[in-house]
């Protein structure tokens, strides 16, 4: 096996392992955690694993990465034969890619937050969150807007990359807290593409395209 | 709405096994705030006059009822049966009628469509017809004599089946599924859904298993039932209108299969009506 997954089925960040997997046709194991309503990622065992607390985790032999970014970097690295999902050989490429991968972060404590929060009570302040997810909705918005203006697609360079493989998940999961993307037609367009790419994988909240339908309703 | 008929009904409002003394906290039932603290052994449910709410340990949640006359909790004689394996699966919110989380559950023909390659698959979307009736005696709506071919039909499936079931609706927020159990063919696993309702257009799901599996892991049975309750999920929070349709007049039939039209029927009866819609508008 290549690497070993500590997953919870409904996280978003779990999720981005899980799609880059599949969208790299690299097979893998999964060990589910009982995140919620177990908190089993605050086990004393997950927490020798992962001081942290949080998942996903992921190991390979004696690797052990507990943040997604790295996991999603380490996993382009190893198993993409194309080299375009994290493009090495391109320094300002890389640069944007690596910006956004920072941007992915932000957007687990403010759409993945505001998710939380509505569907599963999560004890956080649900507004903060949402109002910090429309921000974030917004510039990633006006990123891809300009992206489009430039004739790109992806957020960065001219092919998918694995910044958005991790904007992906919370963005396109955010009418789970009653954010709709109505107002987003750049960020429709873009989560219907990737919803398109070959070897796509779907979780609750997010679907499969359908045949012969167009934008994020397909 | 009637609140009225649904004051009289017990409703779940905290996993029992992870109440934790010290760690009160409040919910809301039927547009009112609650406390709820106390222990596994002894939960304390508040209202916000103070009064103190009837309160019994059932099925693995801390249960109330807020009203004078309350009925009775309904049986799942299944909970008693110590071999199997229990599953609280926590609780869900979700923004719609706490009777359309129960109209929901009850439905098959979304198998294929919401819950593909778990409890349904195309081509296999045909519902063969099966027998729907209202148990005066029990007072209860019951769904018989279903089959449906499902890929994975428990965590246990090591393969496709041809799932029977057995639905019933022993009150207006709760639905139980009766399920042929892979490893055990003989039995049924059972599967309910608990339903809370914080307001008419509100709710809080707790989903909740009685199963016979002595393999998987417990936080897979957890995800397995989580995973499908939340491809449902989406579902409900865009169903239109919000409430639910009670009037004959106002029936979309192709959303409408015999049990969903035989639970409408049953609550406009008893004027179970929190959470519907009882006039065309
Ligand atoms: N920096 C981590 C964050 C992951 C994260 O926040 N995961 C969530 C689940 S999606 C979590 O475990 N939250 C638990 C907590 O924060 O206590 C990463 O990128 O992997
Ligand atoms: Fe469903």
């Amino acid at each position: 096996m290549t690497f070993t997954l500590y997953n919870y089925v409904l996280s978003g960040n779990c999720y981005k392992i899980r799609l880059m997997a599949a969208l790299l046709g690299v097979e893998y194991e999964t060990v589910a955690v009982d995140f919620y309503p177990g908190m089993e990622h605050r086990s004393p065992q997950m927490l020798s694993l992962n001081p942290a607390g949080t998942l996903p985790v992921l190991t390979a032999g004696d690797l052990v990465l507990t943040e997604t970014q790295a996991m999603l970097t380490w996993m382009a690295t190893s198993f993409d034969t194309s080299g375009t999902w994290f493009p090495a050989g391109d320094p300002a490429l890389l640069g944007v890619v690596q910006q956004w991968l920072g941007f992915s972060g932000r957007l687990t404590q403010s759409a993945g937050l505001a998710r939380l929060h509505s569907m599963l009570d999560w004890p956080v302040d649900g507004q903060a969150a949402c109002a910090a997810a429309v921000k974030d909705l917004r510039i990633l918005e006006r990123h891809l807007t300009d992206r489009v203006l430039e004739g790109g697609l992806w957020i960065a360079g001219e092919t998918p990359t694995i910044a958005d493989v991790a904007c992906f998940p919370y963005v396109a999961l955010s009418p789970d807290a009653g954010l709709e993307h109505d107002a987003y037609p750049a960020i429709r367009n873009w989560l219907y593409a990737i919803r398109g790419l070959p070897g796509f994988v779907a979780m609750p909240g997010i679907h499969y395209r359908h045949e012969g339908t167009s934008g994020t309703n397909g | 709405m009637s609140r009225e008929y649904a004051t009289n009904d017990w409703y779940p409002v905290a996993d029992a096994a992870r109440m934790i003394p010290g760690h009160g906290f409040t919910t809301r039932l039927l547009g009112e705030p609650l406390e709820v603290s106390g222990s596994f052994e002894n939960p304390v449910v508040t209202a916000r006059d103070g009064r103190m709410l009837p309160v019994q340990v059932r099925y693995g949640h801390v249960w109330t009822t807020t009203g004078s006359a309350p009925r009775p909790l309904f049986d799942i004689a299944e909970a008693d049966e110590t071999d199997r394996t229990f599953v609280p699966c926590g609780a869900v919110q979700v923004r719609c009628s706490p009777l359309r989380a129960v109209e929901n559950f009850l439905d098959i023909a979304h198998f294929p469509f919401v819950h593909t390659g778990i409890l349904g698959e195309e081509p296999h979307t045909q519902v063969a017809p099966y027998k729907v009736e209202i148990r005066e005696d029990a007072d209860e709506v019951w769904a018989t004599q279903i089959g449906f071919h499902q890929p994975q039909a428990a965590k246990s499936a090591t393969e496709a089946i041809e799932t029977r079931y057995e639905y019933r609706v022993p009150a207006p927020t709760t639905a139980v599924l009766y399920k042929t159990c892979p490893p055990k063919p003989e039995a049924w696993d059972v599967i309910a859904i608990f339903v809370q309702p914080v307001a008419e257009d509100m709710c809080i799901a707790w989903p909740w298993m009685a199963l016979y599996d002595d393999v998987s892991p417990y936080a897979d049975l957890v995800q397995f039932q989580q995973e499908i309750f939340l491809q449902d999920r989406s579902i409900l929070e865009n169903q239109k209108p919000t409430l639910l349709p009670l009037d004959p007049r106002m029936e979309i039939p192709t959303r409408c299969d015999l049990t969903s039209v035989v639970y409408r029927r049953w609550l406009k009866r008893k004027g179970a009506t929190y959470g519907a819609l009882t006039t065309a508008a």
